[in-house]
């Protein structure tokens, strides 16, 4: 009986509320028959804002009108509120018997908004998709998707007049992406060694108190934001590679590429170390003493049994720190160049698909020139791979798990 | 491994010993196994000199920006200028420029007099002013002000400033020193705390620069981002946990909310600015934009977190709950959650952690601009934390560099405490079954 008081209560109330929505609704569509232009007008006219120049009588009128329209439509809506109050109240009077069973009801009704909000994830993907495609297909009206895909030049400045020098921008991500390959290979060459020692280290040898110490403060890396990387590597980082650059005799360019991915490479220590880490514990301890009682070593074990069982996780992982290598925005953005070269030295100044896309909108606000919409094919681009990285290693990830559990 | 096994044994003569090959070699072995013990470790302690290079990197530049130099003024409250009427709009800059004048008599032509004014900041006549409207009683009288100095005589105290570059190249002139030093000789020069920095909004002028609205900014976006994901994450994990039937459909959701965790969170952002900004029109570098993008940014590692909160819930509970009678929505509502409740704040408090600190998908929705007032709504332009960290990093004046890192240290303070709340929650909640 309480429960069904309580639902009764609860029911009311949205239907209340449901009431109170659909009137000002209403309301808004009359003056708005009448007098579309100055709707305006009069809206300001009746919350008695001051109004610049004369008030012509019609208009007056017009919010006397509306005045009138707003006082009864408030006495209305009290009716209606009221009656359908009462007639929500009679009909849940009508049905509270002793058949009704009123907890199932309510549960169904939870249950569909669980459901509802499970589903937010695949609206997200969704949205994320139809929007990116959206833009992009508009973008391949436009340029090619031959020319975008393979010309090795892209220079996305459009000249106002057509008769400017490169007026024409040119949109061929070919140098995008050596430039982003190019900082994701650094950044691997750091993060890939020196994750997976660690985390060899952190679980075969490391007593107890050494890696209750050690493991968190990794982790911290993977912690700090990416722009206080991104901050490191333009003001420290790259001025120190320039300068020794400069002992050495090499001419380094200030925006190295060299400088955004050893940051990047720092920052992504963790995943790659905690990931093969997990990899490394899960390998049956069978393995390990078999190994031992054959007379190998320790690191004979680890390097000819324990990593050859770890290794498809420990490449799962690793493709998950490529992927978020590629999708890395604030470092390379703070610490990257601009412009597009299609080069492997890293000593000089590459670009990547993050900083185009930034570059490419922040602070524009037209949405139809090629410019802006040659960032949304870019983050198509970016989507898709950064995807298909994401599931593959998951695929090998899981079916690494399924093996040994 | 032990590839001497297979040799015979008995025919000792001619062959060796098993036990002196494998003698012979151990040396070797033990080298090689030091050798790799000592490259991991080394790959730790790497790790761990990054880590404090950028600790100290960033503190090292940042710690002097909470203080801020001041100079003193004998401000006369001019009767003249100061009319009774129009007290609000009246020649402030006047007053500091007469002052500066005062002290300072031998600057006489136009140059010397705007290299005489660059010393104080634009900021000082505000602050005579709000002084007069606050104390009107003021006016007439001489009194000693501390008004901040101008950027470029912040760095040179701070010692950041290099007297030997050649006078053409440098901020300061050779005048403006000996200005400078004469003031400080007469202690009319001093630095105290920086409150500037923590209470004002964004400025071009660095010494009136300050994180105040950043922050503002920063809580609005956040409490939007807390009151959407929690309760959706949580109720997501608890349909894919408790109720949801094994088959394609909830497989596919769990795999779109695994890849969804790993999407560069740039994407985000450019689903944010064609939905959010050009499909619903919603305000520009508006934090309630910024909070429905890191929403669902943090959906995945919310629901991900409450899910193994979730598991580690032992079956034994929710049988014993079924089996007084509880409905399944009960078993979950009074039992199952409660218990699940830690796992699930420490996991939001970690993907808030995250959402804090993330800068990509604002700048895609125009939390980049420049905004001086502080916000006072969901609605209102604002920035946040993060972006403004960018924003400064890009500025040419030395004196943001240490703003910069100031920001930064500010970040990473609210970054430790979340997390260290999140690590306290789990120690005090975390149970064992």
């Amino acid at each position: 009986m309480l429960l069904l008081g309580f639902w009764l209560a609860f029911e009311s109330t949205i239907i209340t509320h449901l009431v109170v929505a659909d009137l000002p609704e209403a309301m808004r569509n009359l003056p708005a028959a009448e007098l579309n232009l100055k709707v305006n007008k009069i809206r300001n006219l009746v919350s008695e804002n001051i109004i610049a120049g004369t008030v012509e009588p019609q208009v007056q009128a017009a919010a006397d009108h509306y005045r009138n329209l707003k006082a009864t439509s408030n006495a209305a809506l009290a009716v209606v509120v009221i009656s359908s109050a009462i007639l929500g109240l009679v009909i849940l009077r009508a049905k509270i018997t002793p058949t009704l069973r009123a907890r199932n009801g309510v549960e169904q009704i939870i249950k569909y908004i669980l459901i509802a909000c499970s589903t937010i994830a695949i609206f997200t993907t969704i949205g994320i998709v139809l929007s990116v495609l959206f833009e992009s297909i508009r973008f391949f009206q436009k340029v090619p998707v031959t020319e975008f895909l393979f010309g090795l030049k892209w220079s996305p400045q459009m000249a106002i007049r057509s008769d400017q020098v490169g007026s024409s921008g040119a949109f061929g991500a070919v140098p995008v992406f050596a430039g982003t390959l190019l900082i994701s290979a650094i950044a691997m060459c750091v993060a890939a060694p020196i994750g997976l020692m660690s985390a060899i280290y952190l679980s075969e040898y490391a007593n107890k108190k050494f890696r209750a110490v050690a493991k968190p403060l990794i982790e911290i890396l993977a912690g700090i934001p990416t722009v206080v990387y991104g901050f490191f590597a333009a003001l420290t980082v790259a001025p120190f590679i320039r300068d020794a650059g400069g002992l050495l005799g090499l001419s380094v360019s200030s925006e190295s590429a060299l400088a955004a991915g050893l940051v990047m490479g720092i920052m992504i220590i963790p995943f790659v170390s905690s990931l093969s880490d997990d990899f490394i514990n899960a390998v049956p301890q069978a393995l390990r003493d078999g190994a031992y009682s054959l007379g190998a070593t320790q690191s004979e074990t680890i390097k000819q049994v324990i990593l050859p069982a770890a290794l498809p996780g420990i490449v799962g992982g690793i493709l998950l720190a490529v992927s978020r290598a590629i999708g890395e925005t604030m470092i390379v953005v703070m610490a990257a160049g601009l412009a597009a070269k299609l080069t492997l030295n890293p000593l000089e100044t590459v670009t990547t698909v993050t900083v185009q896309i930034v570059t490419l909108l922040v602070g524009d606000q037209e949405f139809d020139s090629p410019k802006t919409l040659a960032a949304f094919a870019l983050g198509l681009l970016l989507f898709l791979v950064t995807l298909l990285l994401n599931v593959i290693a998951l695929h090998v990830v899981r079916k690494y798990r399924e093996q040994y559990e | 491994m032990n590839n001497s096994q297979k040799q015979l044994p008995g025919n000792g003569k001619q062959k060796e010993r098993t036990l002196d090959i494998v003698n012979r070699g151990l040396k070797k072995r033990y080298r090689a196994e030091r050798r790799f013990r000592f490259y991991g470790l080394a790959a730790i302690v790497a790790s761990m000199v990054f880590l404090s290079l950028l600790f100290i990197s960033i503190v090292g530049k940042g710690y002097t920006a909470f203080q801020q130099t001041f100079v003193r003024l004998n401000v006369f409250f001019n009767p003249e200028i100061l009319d009774k009427q129009s007290l609000a709009t009246a020649n402030y800059q006047g007053l500091v420029k007469m002052s500066l004048r005062d002290m300072f008599p031998d600057a006489k032509s136009r140059r010397d007099k705007r290299m005489l004014y660059g010393l104080v900041s634009s900021g000082a006549s505000f602050q005579l002013r709000s002084m007069v409207l606050n104390h009107p009683d003021v006016i007439g009288q001489t009194l000693k002000v501390w008004v901040p100095a101008d950027d470029d005589v912040d760095m040179l105290i701070k010692g950041h400033f290099d007297r030997q570059v050649a006078e053409g190249e440098r901020r300061l002139k050779d005048k403006q020193l000996t200005w400078i030093d004469r003031l400080s000789a007469e202690g009319k020069i001093k630095t105290k705390f920086n409150t500037t920095f923590f209470t004002a909004g964004d400025s071009r002028e660095p010494e009136l620069a300050g994180i105040w609205g950043a922050v503002v900014g920063s809580f609005f976006t956040l409490v939007i981002t807390l009151l959407l994901s929690f309760p959706i994450g949580v109720a997501a994990a608890v349909y894919l946990e408790e109720f949801a039937p094994k088959n394609r459909w909830t497989d596919l959701i769990e795999v779109n909310i695994n890849n969804l965790a790993a999407v560069p969170s740039i994407v985000f952002g450019l689903l944010g600015l064609a939905v959010f900004l050009n499909f619903f029109g919603l305000p520009r570098s508006a934090p309630v934009v910024g909070g429905l993008v890191l929403t669902l940014m943090t959906l995945p590692v919310i629901i991900i977190a409450s899910r193994s909160a979730l598991t580690a819930v032992p079956p034994s509970i929710r049988e014993a709950a079924l089996g007084v009678g509880a409905s399944k929505m009960q078993m979950v509502a009074h039992h199952v959650l409660p218990l699940a409740l830690p796992g699930m704040l420490t996991g939001t408090i970690i993907g808030m952690a995250r959402a804090l600190g993330e800068t990509a998908p604002l700048l895609m929705i125009g939390m980049v601009a420049f905004i001086v007032d502080i916000p006072a709504g969901f609605t209102d332009p604002a920035t946040a934390l993060p972006v403004q960290i960018y924003l400064w990093a890009d500025s040419p004046e030395r004196a943001f560099v240490e703003r910069t890192s100031a920001a930064i240290i500010v970040l990473l303070a609210f970054l430790i405490i979340m997390n260290a709340a999140a690590v306290i929650l789990r120690k005090r909640y975390e149970r064992r079954w």
